[in-house]
């Protein structure tokens, strides 16, 4: 097991460096200069130049990237060109308001998922899985920025329940675990945990249905252990292949979604992302993508280590 | 000799998309201490009458009439409750890949725990103690340290072991096998059967050991039913069976075996192949595969002929005054 741990460990080295020269140069490839956002329009060619030098534009592309990644080892990924503000201390700000997001929603989508796919899985072809079913295609489908709006026409407009926008009174940004701020949070994680929750749904009952099928079941069965336990069987069988796909869509959660935090002006990543995309600022951008790819890394990483601890298979392969 | 269980007038269908009468009218008994083979070919509906004995085949899918009583037990009449507590404890059984049936995630010591733990109650602590004494009694080498194996770190021979371990651990008075050597190689399906026999006499036990394989038959059973299209056509002692079958079917199954067969003459077969089972049949299933069919093997089902203590055949040309001898 440590072995295998420490192999995993060590081949996220290779993948974490491509990450960074990826996110480095996907913004280079985007046509378009930089500074041309916060320059204005009849700048002389020389007050370019200078700015260009001054955020080292000028230099060749793998002396950028040398440059780039050894600050970014060190924690600094330069400063945005919008605000001016440093992009770690922004990137934080925005990562922890979408994780807050993410774990809210994961919680929802996934209690749901699992419970509507076990029990699609275990009754199925009956009603209970024909209801469960409906709701998981429902919950894929349904675009999310609109059903974000709905449930804001519904419960912050027609019944003013729960606030529309924003991540805490007087949009101050600073988080706290009460009820105060938590009823901003309701309405974007309902939202956001519907496409997790159709996902895990059909994977789970899928994968509950081929559990059941197999011989080892008729197995327990004949040894006369009760249903009960026989389903505590089908769950430790699953769990590795749902954890691997909760992870997933853990990670998808993280990145943010620019829609639904555009929507509710959550101040999560997938806001930042769009205000650096539209403000082309390029630190800003590059720096958000490789945090969030960061987090992606990492997450499969604690995946794989838990597959591998419920799964004794996993470790030979 | 009383008799353990006794089916009388079994008859199962599958429903769904197309029905299937996979055993028809089937009567048999297994007596204390008796090991019953079920032979005959894929489809034969060999496996669904062992798994009705437990009945452990898909409720939703599947009509059972008749009877079937274990240990003077209702087996068709119990609820769930009692059901799960006879079956593991009162019988258990043993099935042919046991790859496929210990589940992989969880370690061999854990498996055979649990059903040591259902069925007496006791602590894990108590539940491992007895798993490790009955991977002894099957002799996997180095038991101690299989406890802690999961299936896929073991051979197929050893899996075998450790599955007979399993169904072995309440000591239940009846072992159902369906057919545990056919997914193993030559050498270990010997070693196992040799293994069976020998707990099935350490054990008090009686078994009824369904295979395809004459040859597995020959080893282990004293008495042999042989199914055809879900009914038994003929059942007696081995040797008689082995000796001096009387259906037609019989004769065939034992003469297309190697087991003494002479170097240099073909094989012979049985030609056509089985019926299918969409309609429950009204006349001999055999008929249209017989060497010796007449009109009236089609004219009505033919009656299940007693020509002795514990010896019938199902066929028109079986002359109870005859063929006793």
């Amino acid at each position: 097991m440590f072995t295998y741990i420490v192999r995993r460990i060590v081949y996220v080295i290779p993948i974490v460096i491509s990450v960074a020269l990826v996110c480095f140069m996907l913004v280079h490839i985007t046509p378009g200069d930089p500074l041309v956002a916060i320059l204005p329009a009849d700048a002389s060619q020389e007050l370019a130049a200078q700015l260009r030098t001054a955020y080292g534009f000028d230099r060749p592309l793998p002396v950028q990237f040398g440059l780039w990644l050894w600050k970014a080892v060190h924690g600094d990924l330069g400063h945005s060109i919008a605000t001016g503000r440093p992009v770690l201390t922004e990137v934080m700000r925005a990562v922890g308001n979408t994780v807050t997001l993410a774990i809210a929603a994961a919680i929802i989508g996934f209690s749901f998922g699992l419970l509507f796919g076990l029990l699609a899985g275990y009754f199925r072809d009956t009603w209970i899985d024909k209801v469960a079913t409906s709701i998981a295609i429902a919950g894929v489908s349904v675009p999310h920025y609109w059903l974000g709006m709905v449930l804001v026409i519904i419960f912050s407009v027609q019944l003013s329940w729960l606030p529309a926008v924003g991540a805490g009174p007087g949009g101050s940004g600073q988080w706290g675990w009460d009820w105060e701020h938590m009823k901003y949070l309701v309405l974007p994680a309902i939202t956001t945990s519907v496409i997790p929750m159709g996902i895990v749904t059909r994977t789970v009952r899928a994968l509950t249905g081929d559990i059941l099928s197999q011989d080892f079941v008729e197995a327990l069965r004949a040894k006369g252990l009760r249903e009960t336990h026989v389903f505590r069987h089908v769950i430790k069988n699953a769990a590795p292949t749902a954890m691997a796909v909760m992870g997933l869509q853990l990670g998808y959660m993280l990145g943010g979604s620019i829609l639904i935090e555009t929507v509710f002006s959550w101040p999560g990543s997938g806001l930042l992302l769009n205000s650096a995309i539209f403000q082309r600022d390029l630190p800003l951008l590059q720096g958000t993508i490789l945090v969030l790819a960061l987090f992606f890394v990492f997450l499969n990483l604690v995946v794989d280590i838990a597959q591998a601890s419920i799964d004794p298979r996993i470790k030979r392969g | 000799m009383s008799n353990l269980v006794e089916v009388n007038n079994l008859n199962i269908r599958f429903t769904g998309e197309r029905t299937v009468h996979a055993v028809n009218n089937l009567s048999l008994t297994l007596g204390e201490g008796e090991v019953l083979g079920l032979l005959g070919e894929s489809g034969s509906g060999k496996s669904v009458t062992l798994r009705a004995l437990m009945r452990l085949l898909p409720k939703k899918r599947t009509q059972i009439s008749g009877t079937v009583r274990v240990l003077g037990r209702d087996v068709l009449a119990l609820d769930d409750d009692a059901l799960s507590a006879f079956r593991g404890q009162t019988v258990s059984m043993i099935f042919q890949e046991p790859a496929l049936a210990l589940d992989p995630v969880y370690t061999i010591g854990r498996q055979i725990a649990e059903t040591v733990m259902r069925h007496e109650g006791k602590s894990q602590h108590d539940a491992t103690a007895r798993a490790l004494e009955m991977l002894e009694v099957v002799r996997i080498p180095s038991a101690k340290r299989r406890l802690d194996a999961y299936p896929h770190e073991m051979s197929g021979g050893m899996r075998q072991r450790a599955m007979i371990a399993l169904a072995l651990a309440c000591k239940p008075k009846i072992l159902l096998a369906d057919e545990p050597t056919t997914a193993l190689d030559a050498t270990v399906q010997i070693q196992i059967l040799l293994l069976l026999r020998e707990l099935q006499r350490e054990f008090g036990m009686s078994v009824i050991f369904v295979t395809h394989d004459i040859g597995v038959a020959i080893e282990i059973c004293d008495r042999v039913a042989v199914m055809y299209a879900g009914q038994i056509i003929e059942q007696g002692s081995l040797r008689e069976i082995v000796r001096t079958p009387l259906h037609p079917y019989a004769k065939g199954l034992l003469a297309s075996t190697v087991h003494g067969a002479k170097r240099g003459a073909r094989l012979e077969t049985i030609p056509g192949t089985p019926p299918s089972l969409d309609q429950a049949p009204s006349a001999c299933s055999f008929a249209p595969r017989c060497a010796f069919a007449q009109p009236r093997c089609t004219a009505a089902l033919p009656p299940d002929v007693q020509v002795g203590p514990n010896r019938s055949a199902r066929c028109i040309l079986v002359d109870p005054a005859t063929a006793g001898a």
